[in-house]
């Protein structure tokens, strides 16, 4: 390599992590590999940070302020970090790396919620979405953080940290659009209309959870509906607005039935891999 | 003097008048002593501070110069923004993430510093919005390939860097101390874009050919970040001269052609330039003429993507209008609630 470019191929541009902190790429040289069912569920946890990731990340230069396009950047690109730790876990159990898995995988493989691949909406709908997202993966990482599996506890660890600001963000932003304006008042009722029906699915015990969770290795996710139900409805009726009266869509169980945005959402973040495969980026 | 001269003048306005040449004395006092301060800081190449004294002009072209940058990174995320959902690996997707999300934090800093010489941002957001405002003409080309995410992070980027370097050593302070930061996070992101472009230009056939397209189309539009020619530049004398701009146009992109001829040969890439060889005697690269008819058309709006830009811009702080009306009322009713509880309380 030529050293007058100034710049030589192994320059760590891409590494993002500050510190010590373990990266993806750490956890995929450590040579760690997991088995076939603890690969399944950190799938499920994966596929949720990173379709929400992908949604949350179309809003920068779209925000209503500056400091939105920014704090919504953050909130995006910690949840892609999490999915990229997931799903590099994940893949130790069957050779594959993240982008095999999230480039390469067809709708019905992914078993994220149909929450997250909701489409953004407004600021209102993104910020109920996230609420309620941030609500419930804030008890769950402050549950995985003893998991039995090392590798689970310690990206839990770095997760709950990060998941910490991201409720602090949405439940400030609740109380913000519920008792500022008529108009916003409405809106963030609206937004929390528009997702409700989708917040049972997060409550599954989709398999393999409850196995894994009895070896002490995954939270199972029906032991956080009450803790994060009784959150969020005193957030909510704190804020002023109320808890909607919808019913769970039918379906819920991160299954085949998946939303009708999953395939927009993966047709746009997998068509350049998918033009050009065996390529590296 | 009232008591040797008759009257011709009631007292009052006698000492009216006496007082407002006071005022008026004072004023052009303290104006020459600034004036003095300022020159001498400038002779002296220090800093001047928002509190200072300084020409009506210096901090004219200061808030034009800052706030157009601040407007180049925010009308800057919009062709790099547009790959973030298709980024083709999920680290390219976080770093890509991260950079557009550093350019509207450089927003921020640049509009602080532009807000200590007197223009309030919205004021500043109001001249983007009506198209008053000018932003790097760099933008108003479109990013149609992932090739072209590497080709504006090593070249706009990298061009940008040449250009702000010496902007670190701006005259005015609160300018030059942004730009430190700015600097740091620029450099990282020239880096991110070499070597996305070398990772492409050792990868397949086709990803080699999308990089040199790429190379292609931002080489010319890159050069031209400069500014015109040193003849043709009616400013730059004068912002040399205050100690905001250090070197001029022609120099900074000398500088910048030297720098990126031996990086495009790292990288295996050519530069679509047939005029471009390296000149003994100088010392430097001799370059061919850039299409300054295509760039001063670009600058007056009619580049392939201005109207695309101003309206993605103008579309976001249409639908946040409710949002940041939502925030400003709650904050209002919170300082109601706040004094009405002090009021209680006493």
């Amino acid at each position: 390599m030529n050293e007058t470019a100034g710049f030589t191929a192994q320059d760590s541009a891409t590494r993002i992590s500050v510190g010590d902190a373990i990266t993806p790429e750490d956890l995929r040289s450590s040579g760690a590999a997991t088995d076939e069912e603890t690969a399944r569920y950190a799938l499920i946890l994966g596929d949720d940070s990173l379709m929400l990731a992908q949604r949350l990340g179309h809003w920068i230069s779209r925000a209503p302020e500056l400091e939105e396009d920014i704090a919504l950047g953050n909130i995006a690109l910690d949840l892609l970090g999490h999915a990229r730790f997931f799903l590099t876990y994940a893949g130790t159990a069957w050779g594959k790396t993240e982008d095999d898995l999230a480039y390469f995988r067809d709708e019905d493989e992914f078993r994220s919620a149909r929450l997250v691949e909701q489409d953004n909406g407004d600021f209102a709908k993104t910020i109920a979405r996230q609420l309620i997202f941030s609500f419930y993966s804030h008890e769950l990482y402050s549950r995985l953080v003893d998991s039995a599996d090392e590798t689970l506890a310690a990206v839990a660890d770095k997760a709950l940290k990060e998941v910490a600001y991201h409720q602090d963000h949405s439940a400030q932003w609740l109380l913000r659009l519920a008792g500022g304006t008529e108009e916003s008042h409405q809106r963030m009722q609206a937004g929390l209309e528009a997702v409700w029906a989708y917040v049972d699915e997060l409550f599954y015990d989709a398999e393999p959870t409850p196995k894994l969770a009895e070896a002490g290795i995954a939270v199972l996710p029906s032991t956080l509906r009450e803790p994060v139900m009784s959150r969020l409805t005193q957030s909510i009726e704190q804020a002023g607005l109320s808890i909607p009266e919808v019913k769970g869509a039918f379906g819920a169980d991160r299954s085949g039935r998946f939303s009708e945005q999953r395939g927009f959402i993966l047709a746009e973040m997998q068509v350049l891999a998918r033009q050009h495969p065996g390529a590296t980026w | 003097m009232s008591t040797q001269s008759p009257t011709l003048h009631p007292v009052e306005e006698t000492a009216a008048t006496e007082q407002i040449s006071e005022d008026a004395r004072a004023a052009a006092d303290e104006a020459r002593v600034g004036w003095e301060r300022f020159e001498q800081l400038i002779a002296e190449d220090k800093r001047v501070e928002p509190r200072d004294w300084m020409p009506d002009n210096y901090r004219k072209t200061l808030v034009r110069q800052v706030s157009q940058h601040a407007h180049s990174e925010i009308i800057g995320m919009q062709p790099e923004g547009n790959w973030i959902t298709r980024a083709p690996s999920l680290k390219r997707k976080a770093v890509l993430m991260a950079k557009v999300q550093d350019e509207a934090g450089h927003g921020l800093y640049l509009y602080s510093a532009a807000e200590t010489l007197g223009t309030p941002r919205d004021e500043l957001y109001e001249q983007l919005y009506t198209g008053k405002a000018k932003y790097s003409s760099i933008f108003n080309y479109p990013a149609r390939t992932w090739a072209d995410i590497g080709a504006i992070g090593w070249l706009v980027d990298g061009a940008a860097i040449t250009n702000q370097v010496p902007l670190c050593r701006a005259s005015y302070g609160p300018y030059g101390r942004s730009m430190v930061r700015i600097c740091k996070e620029e450099s990282f992101h020239q880096r991110q874009g070499w070597e996305i472009l070398y990772s492409l230009s050792h990868g397949t056939e086709e990803q080699k050919q999308m990089a040199q397209n790429a190379v292609d189309r931002f080489y010319g539009p890159a050069l031209q970040m400069f500014g015109p020619p040193d003849d043709e530049s009616p400013n730059s004398r004068q912002s040399m001269a205050w100690n905001i701009k250090r070197f001029s146009n022609d120099e900074l992109r000398q500088r910048f052609v030297d720098m990126i001829v031996p990086q495009a040969e790292a990288l295996g890439l050519r530069l679509p330039d047939p005029e471009l060889k390296w000149n003994e005697e100088r010392g430097h690269y001799d370059y061919g003429d850039l299409d300054w008819d295509e760039f001063f058309s670009v600058v007056k709006g009619n580049g392939p993507l201005n109207h695309q830009r101003l309206a993605h811009y103008r579309a976001a702080r249409d639908n946040g209008a409710w949002v940041r009306e939502a925030a400003a009322a709650y904050a209002a009713k919170q300082q109601q609630t706040e004094y009405d509880a002090a009021l209680l309380a006493a």
